[in-house]
């Protein structure tokens, strides 16, 4: 699939396959085209050329169908700040259709560690609460495949631990997770392919599983031209 | 553009032809009319040009629908080029009405159904070109098209709404009715033939230069993106 | 149903929203109340304007006030990043606009009832004994101009120059709406017969199907990137 804007190409001859269950990281410099790609892989934006079909439906298509099966988490939170995080939970929850909601918010609330704040309106929430929140959002609907689009920043150390654990709970419930990181390390530690995105182009594309995070760095370095000294988090 | 190049000259030099015949038709062929004089003689620019400033907005009605339904870019270059063109010829309308107004009627503006129809017409086209200058590139041809609908749709309404309203108040001036002698019927026709080729050559020009620009763009876009890999290659060292 | 149950939704979550923070509504009232007040000054004060000229200051402080609360409908969602939140949810456009203007036509009706109060008051204009037809030309009306604000609301929510640009879509669209809205309003408060506003309510009904269909048939474009 290509994307453009205009005559500026953002993607070009995209090409990616994965299996349920499978796990991806996608790295790349900024501007390479990350977030793009993952925006039309969640169809919130048309590609130029090509097609995007996740379990069957195509994108454009059976855009609603395919809304239904997936979940987005990314820099905005998509929460209202005036509402309770009951109260956002509940709005997503009957947007998807959720059956016994009130249920499902508990279990949701219950998973990112936030029962306690459930009556709080959320623009009293600090940035990692409200990062946990959108978690939930995000899978109030038990989605088949989750995006992440740099989901560790502005987390901190507590917070990525718990993230991780989340992610890799995904992982063990067979959800396919396709995450846009600058964490090689983690990256590489969750997920078991990797593609590496420069300037519009795949320029990678392996499966990862049990690779060394040296051997890997240096593949980085290779493909991107630039030494990429990972973020450690403990 | 090669093929139809060859037809595109001898278009516009038929144009400037007719065009001509039009000004001798108006000025030295047309009678004087009785009782209004030479101002009359607006009339023969007036009537065509309101012809077409509301068959350009039909126009741009016909191109946003297309646009929507096969999603290529052309027919939103057309709706745009056309209610440009439609501008001009709405805002001559305007001009020329009231030009000829005072002098017969001695009001410079009446708020009959046609005149004030014209007028919300001309702000509609106005409001599509600034919706055109505010929006983002990759979702204006689709928002001017949804207007460019709207627009069109408003304008029978807008006719009749008016028309109800005027006929509760009095009216200054109840009949545009004119006697004409066959040639001035014949001058009205050359007229109205030579500004349609006017219009027509003025909106097929204003796409050609439209397309020439999307091109140009085409061809700085697709070279900066070959630089964009030249430069990296050279980083690399390759 | 499902359609329902979404609707209802996103219509609950604006109103518990504003209920909250009570922005727009404050802000449509007091302007609609200046605008009525702005009015007496600019026609010289006289206590028995004919009341076709009364018609036509109510219906400029509904539009005018209405306006402001129609540029925050979509505004805000985008400026916040949750329209996008909502275009990800399975839900169709159509459903989203239609809860956005049920949400708007029901706080600027507030505004309305809020403002015809004021109004009865400052231009000594009798209105309960004309209560039912008033009623029925504010409803269509308002549901006229706040359908077409929704839509462009939403086609200038990206613009730079976002509420000059909703102004200056609106008001050439609006002018059948206010035509037929003030002219009705007049023959009512004149004290004529319900019959005589029969062709306006007309118009008014054949506008505002024409343009819901209209919305419903261009709305899913409007939300396309």
């Amino acid at each position: 699939m290509t994307k453009k804007f205009g005559y500026k190409t953002a993607l070009r001859n995209v090409d990616i396959f994965l299996q349920e269950g499978d796990s991806l990281a996608l790295f790349g410099p900024n501007g390479a085209g990350k977030s793009t790609l993952i925006q039309v892989l969640c169809s919130l934006l048309p590609p130029t050329s090509g097609s995007v079909r996740i379990a069957g439906y195509e994108a454009g298509q059976d855009r609603e169908a395919l809304h239904q099966i997936i979940g987005l988490i990314a820099h905005q939170t998509f929460l209202y700040p005036h509402l309770t995080a009951y109260e956002n939970l509940q709005f997503y929850g009957t947007m998807y259709g959720v059956a016994r909601v009130n249920d499902r918010i508990a279990e949701v609330l219950d998973l990112v560690g936030l029962s306690g704040y459930r009556n709080d309106t959320v623009q009293n929430f600090s940035r990692g609460m409200q990062q946990r929140l959108s978690i939930g959002r995000a899978v109030i609907h038990d989605p088949m495949v989750i995006f992440l689009d740099e989901p560790f920043t502005g987390l901190d150390q507590q917070g990525s631990k718990d993230f991780i654990k989340l992610i890799l709970q995904f992982r063990d419930q067979g959800k396919t997770v396709i995450m846009a990181s600058h964490q090689l390390h983690l990256g590489i530690e969750l997920c078991n392919r990797a593609a590496i995105l420069k300037s519009g182009n795949i320029v990678y594309l392996q499966d990862v599983a049990g690779i060394a995070e040296k051997e890997f760095n240096q593949i980085y370095a290779q493909q991107v031209g630039e030494d990429m000294l990972p973020l450690k988090v403990a | 553009m090669k093929r139809t190049q060859t037809l595109w000259i001898p278009f516009q030099l038929l144009t400037y032809v007719l065009m001509l015949a039009a000004l001798y038709a108006i000025f030295f062929f047309a009678p004087v009319e009785k009782t209004m004089g030479v101002i009359q003689k607006i009339f023969y620019i007036h009537v065509p040009a309101a012809f077409l400033a509301y068959l350009a907005f039909f126009i741009t009605f016909m191109a946003s629908i297309l646009y929507l339904y096969r999603k290529d870019s052309k027919w939103d270059t057309v709706a745009h080029c056309a209610v440009e063109t439609g501008v001009i010829f709405c805002t001559i309308v305007l001009i020329t009405g009231p030009i000829w107004a005072k002098p017969v009627w001695n009001v410079w503006w009446t708020w009959d159904p046609r005149l004030t129809t014209t007028l919300i017409l001309w702000f509609t086209y106005v409001a599509y070109l600034m919706l055109r200058r505010s929006v983002k590139e990759n979702q204006r041809a689709n928002l001017s098209a949804v207007f460019g609908i709207i627009g069109f749709i408003n304008v029978p309404i807008t006719f009749f709404s008016i028309r109800l309203w005027r006929t509760i108040h009095p009216v200054i001036i109840t009949s545009r009715g004119i006697n004409m002698s066959w040639p001035m019927k014949l001058s009205l026709l050359i007229t109205f033939i030579a500004f349609c080729f006017l219009f027509f050559s003025v909106l097929i020009s204003r796409i050609r230069l439209e397309q020439l620009k999307m091109r140009i763009e085409e061809i700085n876009d697709t070279m900066d993106d070959m630089n964009i890999g030249l430069a990296q290659k050279l980083v690399k060292g390759i | 149903m499902k359609f329902v149950h979404q609707l209802e939704a996103i219509i609950w979550k604006d109103f518990i929203s504003e209920f909250r923070t009570k922005e727009m509504i404050l802000s449509m009232c007091l302007f609609s109340f200046l605008v009525l007040i702005i009015f007496n000054f600019a026609f010289g004060s006289s206590i028995n304007l004919d009341r076709g000229m009364i018609a036509g200051i109510l219906w400029v402080a509904f539009v005018f006030s209405g306006l402001t609360g129609l540029g925050r409908s979509f505004n805000l969602e985008r400026d916040r990043g949750t329209l996008q939140g909502l275009i990800l949810c399975p839900v169709s456009p159509w459903t989203i606009f239609l809860a956005k203007l049920i949400g708007v036509f029901l706080f600027t009706t507030v505004m309305e009832i809020f403002t015809i109060f004021i109004f009865s008051v400052l231009y000594n204009a009798t209105v309960l004994p004309f209560l039912v037809p008033l009623g029925l030309i504010v409803f269509l009306g308002t549901l006229g101009f706040t359908a077409i604000g929704t839509i462009f609301s939403a086609i200038s929510a990206t613009a730079k120059a976002r509420d000059v640009l909703l102004s200056i879509l609106f008001f050439p669209i609006s002018v059948p709406v206010i035509i037929a809205s003030v002219k009705s309003t007049a023959i009512i408060l004149n004290g004529k017969s319900f019959q005589m506003i029969f062709p306006w309510l007309k118009i008014l009904v054949a506008f505002d199907l024409i343009f819901l269909l209209v919305s419903y048939l261009t709305f899913a474009y409007i939300l396309e990137e």
